[in-house]
């Protein structure tokens, strides 16, 4: 089964909340230096729960999607929800399976939100 | 070039028989003459080398020793015992920074190397300089991935076989002890006027050591080590269809026998005693331990197989492959691929390296795999070159002797599919 299936597409090429907040509780940038893959993201926390959360970045369609579909889903959780999430999770999320290599590009926006929470 | 029959000697084509292979600059396929040997040594005399008195250990040894003399008669050196068997290119390189770096490097001398070398070929020098308190100098590429040699005329492209003299004074100077050069870029495919480059620089300062990583050279295209003038010469014989964990490295005798060992152990030692220990004359000084017998033993039938062939057909093929591929580019997808390196096709390898729109190379790579069509992507282990082209990535197809036009039309038919994907 190809990995570019049509949600990986179609978030790759019009991606969810992506841009800036006006003022972010926090933000981060993370990175793979080894593929150029980068990640920029914000985030709002109202009561422990994600208010508002954007990315920006730049990179393959996979790392790209990934923070696509990744922030659709953080939105209105916990902290503690999210503290949990894993590459098992990510790869459920995702609904594709990813080599050894690939599956670096799906967990950048992971590491990114971690570092947020 | 007869192509089909040459295919028909690998195997992986009746095991694999829709693979389209684009990444020999990784690494190449392997013909049977190659596999068939490495069975036979385990097979029929698997004994250690310079070991035993017995048969089947004479003739693993005889068998070891025969392909010194054919690597070095493949590479025109002057003495056989100028061949060292080694892991690969990277430890042949590591070789001489450590046994010969650490000699004659001190505080204030300078290193020279390229910013279109492999990390093999970069780091193992900048970190020499860096640890000895050396200059580290970094020759820098122009926009067509040549390297920058800084001639008069702003003009920077030497073109190869000219014969034209070089003035290097703003690079080598009298307190450059090491030049380490690239022969045949693996990311941008420049082959380097190396002749040229080693005359004018021995000019400046006759007692510089010039090491050469030629991994990419000696697979695709004639190398005679006298010729080139350089003292050391490095590569792999996985690169050119021999097994993988053997690599090469080419001395001048005199400076192989002055330099330090690499590894102490068995088999480098002449005589050992509690307070002292007198070592082997090159080759074996630096051959300490079990090497990979089998391997090195498969190595000369690769090497006679590129003889068979002839090293001078397999580069016009290349060549050929490498225009057709450039003008299908060109034809089909216009400005949105960027070639990297040269556009004269003599003046590089069969490798072409490419950024394909803004689309990701490691996608291009994905979506390609799924038509069999094995590309590279990524910084192929050149990140200085990657960072001096502005860029993070790239893809890269490159050829060798099995490869077709048919590959070719592959490629481009992947790529339309590519773009169809992600636009
Ligand atoms: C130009 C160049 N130098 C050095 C190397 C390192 O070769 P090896 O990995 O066999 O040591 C490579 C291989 O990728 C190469 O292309």
């Amino acid at each position: 089964m190809s990995i570019y299936q049509e949600i990986i597409l179609e978030h790759y090429k019009n991606p969810h909340n992506f841009g800036t907040i006006k003022d972010p509780t926090k933000k981060t940038s993370v990175s793979n230096p080894l593929c150029g893959d980068e990640i920029e993201m914000e985030i709002v926390f109202k009561k422990n729960k994600v208010s508002e959360i954007m990315f920006k970045g730049q990179g393959c369609a996979i790392s790209q999607a990934s923070a696509s579909i990744l922030t659709d889903f953080a939105s209105g959780k916990s902290k503690d929800d999210l503290k949990k999430l894993d590459k098992n999770f990510m790869t459920k999320l995702l609904g594709i399976e990813l080599g050894p290599n690939r599956i670096k590009c799906a967990l950048l926006p992971l590491e990114a939100l971690h570092k947020l929470i | 070039m007869d192509l089909k029959s040459h295919k028909a000697d690998f195997p992986i084509f009746k095991n694999l028989p829709g693979l389209v292979y684009l990444d020999s600059t990784a690494t190449s396929l392997k013909p049977r003459f190659t596999t068939d040997k490495l069975m036979e040594y385990y097979t029929q005399y698997s004994a250690n080398v310079f070991r035993g008195v017995y048969k089947i250990s004479e003739k693993a040894t005889e068998e070891y020793e025969e392909t010194r003399k054919v690597v070095a008669e493949f590479i025109n050196a002057k003495r056989i015992e100028e061949v060292i068997f080694t892991r690969s290119t990277t430890e042949s390189l590591n070789l001489v920074a450590y046994s010969m770096g650490r000699k004659i490097i001190n505080e204030g001398d300078e290193v020279v190397t390229s910013v279109m070398e492999h990390h093999s070929n970069f780091v193992t020098w900048q970190q020499l300089a860096l640890e000895n308190g050396a200059t580290f100098k970094v020759i820098d590429v122009t926009d067509e991935g040549y390297l920058n040699l800084g001639l008069d005329s702003g003009q920077v492209i030497i073109p190869l076989g000219t014969g034209m003299t070089l003035n290097l004074d703003n690079i080598i100077t009298k307190k450059t002890k090491i030049l380490a050069l690239t022969y045949l870029s693996n990311v941008l495919g420049t082959i380097n006027p190396l002749k040229e480059i080693i005359q004018a620089a021995k000019k400046i300062n006759p007692k510089l050591i010039v090491v050469i990583d030629a991994a990419q050279a000696i697979p695709h295209m004639k190398v005679d080590v006298q010729d080139l003038g350089a003292d050391f010469l490095s590569f792999s014989s996985h690169k050119m269809l021999g097994p993988t964990g053997v690599g090469v490295l080419w001395g001048k005798y005199e400076l192989l026998d002055e330099m330090f060992p690499f590894n102490y152990g068995g088999e480098m030692i002449q005589e050992v005693y509690i307070d002292k220990t007198i070592f082997k004359h090159p080759p074996h000084k630096f051959e300490a331990g079990t090497p990979h017998i089998a391997g090195v033993i498969a190595l000369k039938e690769a090497v006679r197989y590129l003889e068979r062939i002839g090293m001078d057909k397999i580069r016009q093929h290349e060549k050929e492959m490498v225009d057709y591929t450039l003008k299908k580019f060109q034809i089909t997808f216009g400005k949105k691929i960027r070639v990297l390196g040269p556009k004269e096709v003599k003046d590089r390898g069969g490798i072409v390296s490419f950024t394909f729109g803004n689309y990701h190379a490691h996608d291009i790579a994905q979506i390609l795999d799924e038509e069999n069509i094995c590309i590279r992507a990524g910084h192929h282990c050149a990140m200085p070159l990657h960072q001096r082209l502005g860029i993070s990535a790239s893809a890269r197809a490159s050829f060798y002797l099995y490869n077709s036009f048919e590959d070719v039309d592959k490629l481009v038919r992947g790529l339309k599919k590519v773009e169809n994907t992600l636009k």
